[in-house]
């Protein structure tokens, strides 16, 4: 598939439940979208997690032709919700492509409210992940949850969810086909379409009975013995 | 039960409400900052007390009173958080009053970095409070344990009238991992006949305090103290060795660092090495027997210590453990840097080499 699939528009907000998987998806979507669209960046807009975050990726990122916009480094290693000023020119330089990764929760998606009035001039879709194997969002109810929390939030409006369903290293295909009856649900429950399911390459070929496309993924935030 | 994925700072949260936990008391700081979050929402709708103290020095103060009462209390922080609660701890060791402390280590000394570190051993180990006291020291290695541990550590505390400590490094708190929600074994505990709740038609009233002013008390204290402290030691001593059967070199190392260096012994297998792990799971009492007993084996040729820590701190305990028997070498960093696969590798390779 081709991730201009999922992405067609010019901005991409990916948000959801905290701990869903947002940044290994941010980070393989942008990588992705880089092989087919010059300009392509990727914004580290998590102003709520101080560790795994997309910008410890720069260098893999640089080398997939994605520019990475993070804070100062300065800022870099200090819990302070600073932004960074080169953000705007996703929002205003219409040859840019770009992926925002966002913190989780409504918290984490506050981050975008104060450029409410940039996205609406601009074609943006914003994506929920969704993690069947969290708790608080193991229901397609607490799902919903979340996702109306982040639009009140945001001031925005949901236009795909992305079932990013895994248990880490120990992920299966029927793991990730536990997540696309919850998707399914949660789609039905809210009307807003299933845009793909979020797989390592290896299982791919276990997934091939879903409607929706397959986003095959290669692991990147990995833990320090991984 | 099917598994869940569970962030670590959550996952203590969680479990600490179902081992009983009624009243939480803190302060946020990063990394474990969703700890006192999670307790926020979650506390008060299973029937406990959530407060935000004003500072970390009153959140202990609070567990005292609140432990000192009877209840099952507990308190979180980082490093510097946990510095500022030393004063508390050894109040309450000296009280006998049990409790639970998490600490999920970042860089330091000082404020130092929000990246994860293990420079707090000194401090969890030897007490950074005066007085001859101990606490209990879990240190998990996987979100799975620190769940597991957060569980039994309310029971040890109140077992032994006496703080645990739960210490696990930033990336333990911060990584997400799948957990099974699964019984620990209860254990059968003593009532609190000595809360402070009332006199409840005793002839006397129970008073919470660590003063002893004459100094004949003061050292019969510290004799019962120490008797206490000696059947902790006994009873209580946890550790686990990887493939040490055959090892020539043990790596010694407690938390991510022994997740790191179980990747790097398959490397070190996978080259013909005989390479195995002794991880100490309780910190204080520390697993001397174990490990002198190890390192007395013909097989093992040397001992290489692993810690995010500058110059080794639990090398001290390695070092009283193995007694001179076998070379001790070490790898480290402090500052919120991890040890790479690959520097443990060739630290292993080093370290055999200087022995053959």
């Amino acid at each position: 598939m081709r991730a201009a699939e999922i992405c067609s528009h010019r901005i991409t907000i990916v948000t959801g439940h905290y701990g869903t998987g947002k940044t290994e998806f941010a980070v393989n979507l942008a990588m992705a979208l880089a092989e087919e669209k010059p300009n392509l960046m990727l914004a580290d807009l998590d102003i709520v997690n101080p560790y795994f975050r997309s910008r410890e990726r720069k260098g893999l990122l640089a080398d997939s032709g994605v520019r990475l916009i993070s804070s100062s480094q300065a800022c870099s290693n200090a819990d302070v919700p600073a932004l960074p000023a080169e953000l705007q020119a996703i929002f205003e330089n219409r040859e840019i492509t770009g992926v925002l990764d966002i913190g989780g929760d409504p918290v984490g998606a506050r981050v975008l409210a104060r450029f409410f009035f940039f996205l609406l001039k601009e074609d943006y879709q914003l994506i929920y992940v969704l993690n069947a194997n969290r708790p608080e969002v193991r229901t397609a109810e607490g799902a919903a949850e979340y996702l109306r929390g982040i639009e009140a939030t945001t001031g925005l409006t949901c236009t795909g969810i992305v079932n990013n369903t895994h248990l880490c290293q120990e992920t299966t295909a029927e793991e990730i086909q536990k997540g696309a009856v919850l998707a399914k649900e949660l789609s039905d429950a809210t009307g807003i379409p299933i845009l793909c399911h979020v797989a390592e390459e290896k299982f791919v070929t276990e997934l091939t009975n879903l409607p929706e496309p397959v986003f095959p993924i290669s692991i990147r935030m990995k833990k320090p013995w991984e | 039960m099917a598994k869940e994925l569970w962030k670590g700072n959550e996952a203590i949260a969680e479990a600490a409400i179902r081992a009983g936990c009624q009243c939480f008391f803190g302060y946020p700081i990063t990394p474990q900052s969703e700890v006192p979050e999670y307790m926020s929402v979650h506390l008060p709708k299973a029937g406990g007390v959530f407060v935000q103290s004003e500072s970390e020095v009153a959140a202990i103060n609070m567990v005292y009173g609140a432990a000192g009462a009877g209840m099952r209390a507990m308190t979180s922080s980082s490093s510097p958080g946990i510095s500022l609660k030393q004063e508390g701890i050894t109040y309450l060791a000296g009280a006998e009053v049990p409790c639970v402390i998490v600490n999920c280590m970042r860089g330091g000394p000082g404020l130092g970095t929000i990246q994860p570190s293990q420079g707090d051993y000194y401090q969890a180990t030897r007490g950074g409070g005066n007085g001859d006291y101990r606490t209990l020291v879990l240190a998990p290695s996987t979100v799975q344990e620190t769940v597991d541990f957060m569980q039994e550590a309310f029971d040890i505390a109140d077992q032994y009238r006496n703080p645990v400590m739960v210490v696990c490094d930033g990336l333990i708190g911060q990584m997400m991992e799948p957990i099974e929600w699964r019984e620990m074994p209860k254990r059968d505990l003593p009532p609190k006949d000595w809360a402070a709740v009332g006199r409840r038609g005793r002839d006397h009233h129970n008073v919470i305090n660590s003063l002893y002013i004459e100094p004949d008390d003061c050292d019969e204290h510290n004799v019962n103290l120490e008797k206490k402290y000696a059947e902790m030691t006994e009873k209580e001593t946890r550790w686990e060795e990887v493939q040490c059967e055959d090892a020539e070199v043990v790596i010694t190392a407690y938390g991510t660092p022994a997740r790191i260096a179980l990747t790097a012994l398959e490397t070190l297998r996978a080259e013909g090495l005989k390479v195995g792990l002794f991880r100490p799971i309780t910190l204080w009492p520390f697993p001397e027997k174990a490990l002198h007993e190890l390192a007395g084996k013909s097989h093992v040729k040397a001992v290489l210590d692993v810690e995010m820590s500058s110059s080794g701190q639990m090398l001290d305990d390695v070092r009283l453990a193995v007694e001179g028997q076998k070379p001790i070498s070490y790898l480290g960093h402090a500052g919120g840097v991890m040890p790479t696969v690959e520097e443990m590798v060739e630290a292993v390779k080093k370290a055999l080499k200087e022995v053959k």
